[in-house]
């Protein structure tokens, strides 16, 4: 029979959905100064594998003299994606959630082999929890990344009064090297999330809405049967199948 | 459903469970609803503050938030703190980007510094005139810091003159009462609080906060990379600040003055930040 099984508290998906929003336009005010000074590049020498970015791309977004308009988009949202990342961050600690997605020595090994199971290159499904070892890895990351685009940030912002931590990164121009590949890196994120939300289907993406999963059980013993037991991953007790995102 | 069940009969567990997806299918439906009515407020709101009346060229409600931000990064600046230093070798010729107060005829021989001393509201200014020889002759200051423009790049300068507090120090025009500010990071109460700086031609002005005017690496500047300016860099003299974008750096400066009001700035009109820099 089908249950209804809990998966998101509600503060998580408020926090997931507000940061949705929030960061595209962290991210777009962020092009709209960047465009400022577009020198970044992926090549070597005087080859050049990809510019960041062509002027192709600025124009068919329209991204371009908006410098001033994104400093002040920028600057505003900055607060509301740093609260919400903090609350979100807070939160996990509090509520206990942090076991479910903090990387333990079990995470490393799971994250391969879900990566080779997705690659279609290994048959075998590995354990289905609520997050396993590769989402615990790229869960955990991001939110590494959100503290690194805070400190970057700030570092770029205000470099003579955050001078230690400008100092820190690398100095200023390294500081804005690295705040502009963690973009990058949020869309790479995005992506594969996006890919992975799309394979694990409906019941998975409804979860970070409605906050629940409906799972097949064991009519006498309401034993789940299928998809994302409870358990914390530092429990590895190996149990059955399904994808996930 | 297990198969020994009686195809005509709902099982005990079979109502549960349509009780379950029922309430289930109950709680989805409320759910995306209020998540699509809360993305439709989101965009709404995002819609209301991007159309609302602009302040210097940023929506009303956003330039509340730049300015509390200004409030706070200013409560904790101090004037101690210093941008990092390089060695002359790492210093290089830096692009020409902006012409504004540049493009009229000017005669450099002619020159003059117009500066408008802080004076009590109501009274004319104290005006004292500077040659750049005056200049010259006070103490030399010689930094080589990162230029940092507001588009996002920079370039090491070393850039020489004088130091705006140590122009203040010989001739004390910054206060009303004519005393010297004794310690940069204490001025006396009688100081004005803004410096506003203005081309020969009045087509470009930036204004400072005091605080940022007294900082060390804030100089009156005539030499560029061990040269003297060129004119397209601000000769005979412009403003050099290490905690400031280049947008605050003007060159050719004609008139300085002290004031109580927040000077007129170019690009803060155009919706840049007042500040720039830090």
């Amino acid at each position: 029979m089908k249950v209804v099984v809990e998966k998101h508290p509600l503060a998580i998906r408020w926090f997931h959905w507000v940061n949705f929003p929030v960061l595209a336009l962290m991210i777009w005010s962020g092009l709209w100064i960047y465009w400022a000074n577009d020198v970044y590049r992926l090549g070597w020498g005087s080859t050049t594998l990809l510019k960041f970015f062509p002027n192709s791309f600025y124009q068919a977004f329209a991204l371009d003299h908006k410098l001033a308009k994104g400093m002040s988009w920028h600057f505003v949202l900055m607060w509301v994606f740093f609260l919400n990342g903090l609350l979100y961050v807070l939160y996990t600690i509090l509520s206990g959630e942090w076991r479910y997605l903090l990387p333990n020595r079990h995470s490393f090994k799971e994250a391969i082999q879900v990566t080779l199971h997705d690659l279609g290159l290994r048959k075998e499904h590995p354990p289905v929890r609520k997050f396993n070892g590769a989402q615990q890895i790229a869960y955990t990351s991001v939110v590494l990344m959100g503290l690194g685009s805070v400190l970057t940030g700030l570092a770029i912002y205000k470099p003579v009064q955050f001078g230690w931590l400008t100092q820190l990164l690398g100095g200023y121009e390294l500081a804005r090297l690295l705040h502009f590949a963690l973009t990058i890196g949020y869309v790479l994120f995005f992506v594969v999330h996006i890919a992975q939300v799309v394979r694990a289907g409906w019941n998975n993406f409804r979860a970070m809405v409605a906050g629940f999963e409906i799972e097949e059980v064991d009519p006498r013993t309401h034993e789940v049967k299928a998809g994302p037991t409870a358990l914390p991953a530092a429990d590895a007790s190996l149990s059955p199948t399904g994808p996930q995102a | 459903m297990t198969p020994d069940q009686q195809p005509s009969h709902t099982s005990p567990s079979q109502a549960e469970e349509q009780s379950a997806l029922a309430a289930a299918a109950k709680r989805t439906r409320r759910s995306f609803l209020i998540t699509g009515a809360l993305g439709l407020a989101g965009l709404a709101g995002w819609r209301w503050l991007d159309t609302r009346p602009t302040v210097d060229g940023i929506p009303a409600p956003l330039r509340k938030v730049l300015d509390f931000n200004a409030g706070l990064s200013n409560s904790y600046y101090k004037n101690t703190r210093l941008a990092p230093e390089f060695t002359r070798s790492r210093a290089r010729q830096i692009r020409v980007n902006g012409k504004v107060g540049l493009r009229g005829e000017f005669d450099p021989a002619a020159w003059q510094l117009n500066v408008q001393g802080y004076a009590p509201a109501g009274s004319a200014p104290r005006t004292q005139i500077f040659t750049i020889e005056q200049i010259k002759a006070l103490p030399r200051t010689e930094m080589t810091v990162e230029f940092k423009c507001i588009e996002g790049w920079s370039t090491i300068v070393t850039w020489a003159g004088v130091r705006l507090s140590d122009f203040l120090a010989r001739y004390p025009l910054a206060t009303r009462s004519g005393q010297a500010i004794a310690d940069v990071n204490q001025p006396p109460a009688d100081a004005a609080p803004y410096v506003g700086l203005v081309t020969p031609d009045e087509q470009y002005y930036v204004g400072l906060e005091l605080e940022s005017a007294l900082h060390p690496q804030t100089l009156l500047c005539y030499e560029m990379n061990g040269q003297p300016l060129t004119p397209e860099h601000g000769a005979p003299l412009r403003l050099v600040s290490a905690l400031k974008y280049g947008v605050k750096q003007i060159k050719r400066i004609g008139t300085m003055s002290f004031t109580d009001v927040r000077p007129a700035d170019y690009w803060a009109k155009l919706g840049y930040d007042w500040h720039a820099g830090h």
